[in-house]
């Protein structure tokens, strides 16, 4: 034997190297692929901004909020159930501009929590290194937050509407304003989730991040309502239309009041009239569509 | 009592790279707010108090004062380099103190000088709203940061409390409640603001000495109460 191992040697050697294989068994389940990549990363992101999947206490604060933004609902439907009122005493399409407050917040909360992890840990290439692209990565961030406002914002709408047909409201009418609030908050939860996102992908710090993202949804309100109130007091009534378009509430305000049959919340109750209801809506829709492009080119920066 | 290096640090932490610019965005949009107004409506004290107080007052300065109270501390406990910080013989109070410090004025630079500025804008300092306005800014700035400082050492999620104190607390709930705004930093440094001017545009619920005793109490209690906190922090890993 010891004489044979060095003729054989060099015969086998050249042009027959070969990886040795040490009992790894090679993969032949099904390759679920790009969609499967792109559903599982929402469905996460979707869970995750409720907490679910997380631990405890990371999950108090969404679940607080949504417990907050539908109290309110349950207490004026006890209300209109037990006083037998003609007429639910909130509009479907004015609850959401009341709570404004409450959904700002989950939006500074849950943003971050989305985003700015995969940041600071650098494990966006890692996403990229399976077969999702960029724009699965941003498409299933922007949608699951975005759901999750919805739920979050159309939950006490569904309380309200179950409770008005509990006290046997005229139903054609009701499922009308329901269906109308619907539209209102699916509208205005693409426009936070985009707002929200692409402030909290610009920084890696999620404290820095949620500041951010409540200092613009409300510092815009602010100087947008100030703004307003005193064009209201100079009587100039065509500007407060006008400058409603520079804050993201005020915004959806502008829209539901306009087409989806809602009395506007600006100051003199005056919302804007058809044909500047068609430049919110295209307002609303631009910035959807800035907020998905700029996190697209963002992630095609940070992705590398 | 106070070292520079600390404060060296955290000047850095809050100021470093491109967060200057935005934290200085807000007091811009301010001045800018102020010029439109003017424009729009003319030299009027009654507006002028109106944007100061409901903007300046009572917007920007708890966000800035989240922003730099917390981001004074927050981050380094959150990443766990607090550790290096904390392992030099220096005394935990004094970080604390330094980190105050530090706070406080970045507070003041970003919400106080603009404000000023806005108030000689909107109005020429007219019934000494400007002076007033800022008077009240630059005490709320103290006591908004030691507030705000102390829930970075006690929470991890600092930033959301402090905003939920500062927006639904003191805005909601002292709009509806009444009572809620005795325990309102806000209604406090509008007492002060209410001496200073000495007219009827500015008013608070709270007299003037029991707000500047709750505001010497706030602010050294949250100020000892962060320094015991640090004396015995527990580092947690990212949950």
């Amino acid at each position: 034997m010891a004489t044979e191992q060095p003729m054989q040697t060099p015969a086998t050697a050249p042009g027959d190297t070969r990886i040795h294989n040490i009992g790894y068994r090679s993969y032949d389940g099904p390759r679920l692929g790009r969609s499967y990549a792109r559903l599982s990363l929402y469905s996460q992101s979707l869970r995750g901004s409720y907490g679910l999947g997380r631990s405890v206490k990371s999950k108090v604060l969404p679940m607080l909020l949504f417990v907050v933004m539908c109290v309110p609902a349950a207490i004026m439907v006890a209300v209109a159930v037990a006083t037998k009122a003609k007429d639910l005493p909130v509009d479907y399409t004015r609850y959401a501009i009341i709570m404004q407050a409450v959904i700002s917040l989950y939006v500074a909360s849950q943003a971050p929590t989305s985003v700015s992890r995969d940041l600071r840990f650098k494990t966006v290439p890692l996403y990229f290194s399976r077969p999702i692209e960029t724009a699965d990565y941003v498409r299933a961030k922007f949608a699951a937050l975005a759901s999750a406002l919805f739920i979050l914002t159309a939950a006490p709408l569904l309380v309200l509407y179950v409770g008005a047909l509990l006290a046997k409201l005229d139903f054609s009418d009701q499922t009308k304003g329901f269906a109308q609030g619907l539209v209102s908050v699916a509208l205005l939860s693409l426009l936070f989730a985009g707002i929200g996102l692409v402030i909290a992908s610009v920084t890696p710090r999620r404290g820095f991040g949620i500041a951010a993202v409540i200092a613009v949804l409300t510092i815009s309100y602010g100087a947008v309502s100030t703004l307003q109130a005193i064009a209201e007091t100079q009587s100039s009534g065509d500007a407060i239309a006008w400058i409603g378009l520079f804050s993201p509430i005020t915004l959806i305000d502008g829209v539901q009041s306009a087409f989806l049959g809602a009395s506007s919340a600006f100051p003199g109750g005056v919302g804007p009239s058809n044909g500047e209801g068609v430049v919110y809506v295209l307002f609303s829709l631009g910035l959807i569509a800035a907020s998905y492009g700029l996190l697209v080119r963002r992630y095609k920066k940070v992705g590398m | 009592m106070y070292d520079p290096t600390v404060a060296r640090l955290t000047y850095r932490a809050l100021l470093g790279r491109r967060r200057a610019l935005i934290l200085g965005a807000l007091p811009l949009l301010l001045i800018a707010i102020s010029l439109a107004v003017r424009a729009l409506a003319g030299a009027d004290d009654q507006t002028a108090a109106d944007v100061l107080g409901g903007l300046a007052l009572a917007t920007m300065v708890p966000i800035i004062g989240v922003i730099a109270g917390t981001g004074a501390i927050g981050p380094e406990i959150d990443d766990g380099s607090v550790v290096y910080l904390l392992s030099k013989p220096i005394k935990r109070p004094t970080i604390i103190y330094t980190k105050l410090i530090v706070a406080i004025a970045v507070t003041m630079v970003f919400s106080a000088v603009p404000t000023l500025i806005a108030g000689f804008v909107l109005n020429g300092n007219g019934q000494q709203v400007a002076v007033a306005y800022t008077v009240a800014a630059l005490v709320a700035s103290i006591a908004y940061a030691a507030l705000f400082l102390l829930l970075g050492t006690v929470s991890r999620h600092a930033v959301v409390f402090g905003l939920v104190y500062a927006l639904v607390w003191e805005a909601l709930f002292g709009s509806l409640v009444p009572g809620a705004r005795t325990l309102s930093v806000q209604q406090w440094s509008l007492a002060v603001a209410q001496e200073v001017s000495g007219g009827e545009l500015i008013t608070s619920d709270v007299g003037l000495t029991t707000a500047t005793i709750l505001l010497a109490a706030v602010t050294v209690l949250a100020t000892w109460y962060a320094g015991q906190k640090l004396r015995a922090l527990t580092l947690a890993g990212e949950e």
